[in-house]
């Protein structure tokens, strides 16, 4: 007998691209009768079964692995990947079509918050309702009810149809009861990615109370800071396939390189999590390493471009604006920050975009990940200010130029210099 | 928010030392096996026990939903029936001179409508309810007979109001139900089960053509016509009868006003079929829809 929560074995999943199913996801009865009639002709013409333009796709295949009692494991990989496919397996949403996988324990799922919550119930109602489709008793329910609502900080809107609250109230009270799930086994899926940043730590810092109690996790998640932070292995996918499997910062570290050029071109125009007043705003952020290609991995010690695009909205072009930089760890720790106002270099900003660069010509960053968050200012008044705007990875580069990387555990690089004084002036007893 | 934390961790639920004592007494995990399946499958009546709050609280949904943002509000469940009747009275039992058993008209087409207005609105309900609760399907597992369940479970509440005008109108006719009244529940029994069993195949067919939601209130008009609602089913020639009888709702609206008005004979030929046509249509929905279920998520 050993503690293994979840073993994995073989693990396929097939779906069908047809011509049907790239139109509707569904088949008309008509089509269908069309077909039963059409298919032995077509056989007898054809001379085989081979139906044209069926094309199969594998989105999960042969994946296996082993997962103990009280592991955090992270799903990571691509869009389309399969990562969604293996948690939907696990939670019994859908069959596997090969393999077999055992799951030891009571097993909860929350591939989305708020599944089955109703716009015209009330807060109240819909922890009843969300909590009972989610796998929890109403016993349960009743005896959380309390810390469920407290957790999400909404004891004064319990009775409102939940219609009328704002997106964050309804994320928050959705996270609440979805956090509160007692499962020895917890399948989670990109849940942390809504919310304002505040309720994300505060949903981070439950999970990891979770995993600490003893629970297991699989967790699928873009954001690899949270997967570095809650997860102890990883499991990263590439078309179906598993690529990498082992600690979760060295398979980080094997996605990100993977991932190679292209991603952070973040397009900020939408996001509604923003603060200020608005006068300009930032529409997109770039980064480019030396040789000017948009890239994920930047080198310690070469150059790295931060390509910031920023409109005016008030139809007129606004001079003098500060555009801040600032870059954190993964964890948070504010790192650098750095502007145009430092620099003493004015920015007009335009009303059709303006795409402002600021060169950094050795990165001063050691090998890690980090966060970038960007603020606009006119005079004292911020006008813009977006969190978490993008995540960049900084690979091991020649920064002293020694080949040493400095650290470890020591972000900053610095100049300098060492020296031996000479002997005169560093002589303890001569001062008096 | 730590101490929400820290309660969180100190509550005594689980001992958390499997690892070193295999299987303890108390909490053993249950192991799920995820494999692919094929062919035909049984109903899993456990399970569907375990997830019978689910089906309370979808069912509790759709009742607490229905009415909402109305301003009539539950008055909704009465006023569908009776409408329907203030018509029914005046162009059938007015105008075309609709035999009615010897009872009023009025009272006639109420006890018909009330097991029929249930069973057009459960099934209708039923029948929509998985492609209507496709983000659950597609988020959360659960056994999905749940769904069509709670959709047919939900109407019940109308159905018990529907009973309370009636206890108000028989009082106004001045008409004392019969001794058969007992019988009742069966006939609300059998109501709910011809109700679920249309339900599940339509429900399950819906998820794979969405011709279904076309079809459906033109099944139900016809299904109207071919129920004794406004009409007695003594106008049906007795050589039709069997045939009539395949229709279940035929039996059970005649049920309704045997047990309550204690009329005419007993609809025993009649209910019969009615029981048979049910359990068939319940069995092979039960086993098609178990067929399907599998590849719900996939297809909806």
């Amino acid at each position: 007998m050993s503690d293994v929560a979840v073993r994995v074995k073989g693990l396929g999943k097939r779906y069908y691209l047809g011509p049907s199913q790239g139109r509707a996801a569904y088949k008309s009865l008509r089509e269908s009768l069309v077909d039963a009639v059409q298919a032995p002709l077509r056989r007898l013409r054809n001379g085989s079964r081979q139906t044209d333009a069926v094309q199969e796709l594998w989105a999960l295949r042969d994946v296996s692995f082993e997962l103990r009692h009280g592991e955090v494991l992270g799903i990571i990989g691509r869009n389309g990947a399969g990562k969604s496919t293996l948690l939907k397996i696990l939670a019994r949403i859908t069959e596997p079509t090969t393999g077999r996988a055992e799951v030891h324990g009571r097993v909860g799922s929350l591939l989305e918050v708020g599944t089955g919550f109703h716009p015209e119930l009330t807060g109240r109602e819909n922890i009843y309702l969300n909590g009972t489709i989610l796998g929890m008793s109403k016993d349960d329910i009743g005896r959380k009810f309390d810390e469920i609502v407290a957790f999400a900080e909404l004891e004064a809107f319990l009775d409102t149809p939940v219609k009328r609250y704002s997106s964050g109230m309804y994320m928050r009270l959705a996270f609440s009861v979805a956090a509160h799930l007692d499962p020895e086994i917890l399948v989670v899926d990109e849940v942390l990615a809504v919310g304002d940043t505040k309720f994300q730590q505060k949903c981070l810092k439950k999970m990891s109370g979770v995993a600490s109690e003893g629970r297991t996790i699989l967790f699928v998640s873009h954001n690899m800071s949270a997967v570095s932070a809650l997860c102890g292995r990883a499991v990263l996918l590439a078309h179906g396939k598993i690529a990498d499997f082992g600690g979760a910062d060295e398979v980080i570290r094997s996605y990100l390189v993977d991932l190679g050029d292209g991603l952070p071109d973040v397009v900020l125009s939408r996001r509604l999590d923003r603060t200020g007043s608005g006068e300009v705003q930032f529409c997109r952020f770039t980064i480019e390493d030396d040789a000017g290609r948009r890239a994920e991995v930047l080198q310690s010690g070469k150059p790295a471009s931060f390509i910031l695009h920023a409109r005016s909205t008030t139809g007129t072009p606004i001079d003098n604006v500060s555009l801040y930089l600032a870059v954190g760890s993964i964890r948070d720790v504010p790192l650098f920050l750095q502007s145009n106002l430092f620099t003493g270099e004015p920015v007009t900003i335009s009303p059709d975009a303006t795409v402002v660069a600021c060169h950094i010509p050795r990165l001063p960053l050691a090998e890690g990940t980090y966060r970038v968050h960007l603020g606009a200012k006119i005079g004292t008044t911020v006008v813009d200010h977006l969190t978490d705007v993008a995540q960049f990875q900084v690979a091991e580069g020649d920064y002293y130029g020694s080949g040493h990387q400095g650290g470890p555990g020591f972000p900053i690089l610095v100049d300098a210099r060492w020296q031996t004084m000479p002997v005169a002036a560093a002589q303890p007893g001569n001062s008096n | 928010m730590v101490e929400t934390l820290t309660e969180e961790t100190a509550r005594p639920a689980s001992p958390r030392h499997e690892g070193l004592e295999p299987a303890p007494g108390p909490r053993q995990r249950p192991i799920t096996v995820i494999e692919p399946t094929h062919g035909w499958r049984a109903l899993d009546v456990a399970e569907l026990w375990r997830y019978r709050e689910l089906i309370y609280f979808l069912a509790w949904r759709d009742v607490k939903v229905r009415y909402k943002q109305t301003a009539l509000g539950v008055a909704w469940a009465l006023l569908q029936p009776l409408l329907a009747m203030a018509i029914f009275t005046v162009f059938f039992g007015g105008l075309a001179r609709m035999p009615s058993d010897g009872l009023p008209y009025a009272l006639f087409a109420y006890t018909g409508l009330l097991p029929w207005t249930y069973f057009a609105n459960a099934t209708t309900n039923a029948s929509g309810s998985l492609v209507a609760n496709s983000n659950l399907i597609s988020k959360v597992y659960f056994p999905r007979l749940v769904i069509p369940l709670a959709g047919v479970a939900g109407g019940l509440v109308d159905l018990a109001i529907g009973f309370g005008m009636l206890v108000v109108l028989l009082v106004l006719f001045g008409v004392a139900p019969s001794a058969n009244v007992v019988f009742l529940p069966l006939l609300v029994g059998l109501a709910v089960l011809s109700a679920l069993s249309v339900g599940i195949w339509l429900s399950a067919l819906d998820v794979q053509y969405r011709d279904v939601r076309y079809a459906i209130p033109f099944l139900i008009q016809v299904w109207l016509f071919a129920t004794p609602v406004v009409y007695p089913a003594s106008l049906v020639p007795e050589a039709y009868r069997p045939l009539y009888g395949l229709n279940p709702m035929a039996g059970v609206v005649e049920g309704f006003r045997w047990a309550l008005l204690g009329h005419t004979a007993g609809p025993g030929p009649l209910l019969g079929v009615a029981v048979a046509v049910v359990l068939v249509l319940l069995v092979s929905g039960l086993f098609y829809f178990r067929r399907m279920e599998r590849g719900f998520a996939d297809v909806i």
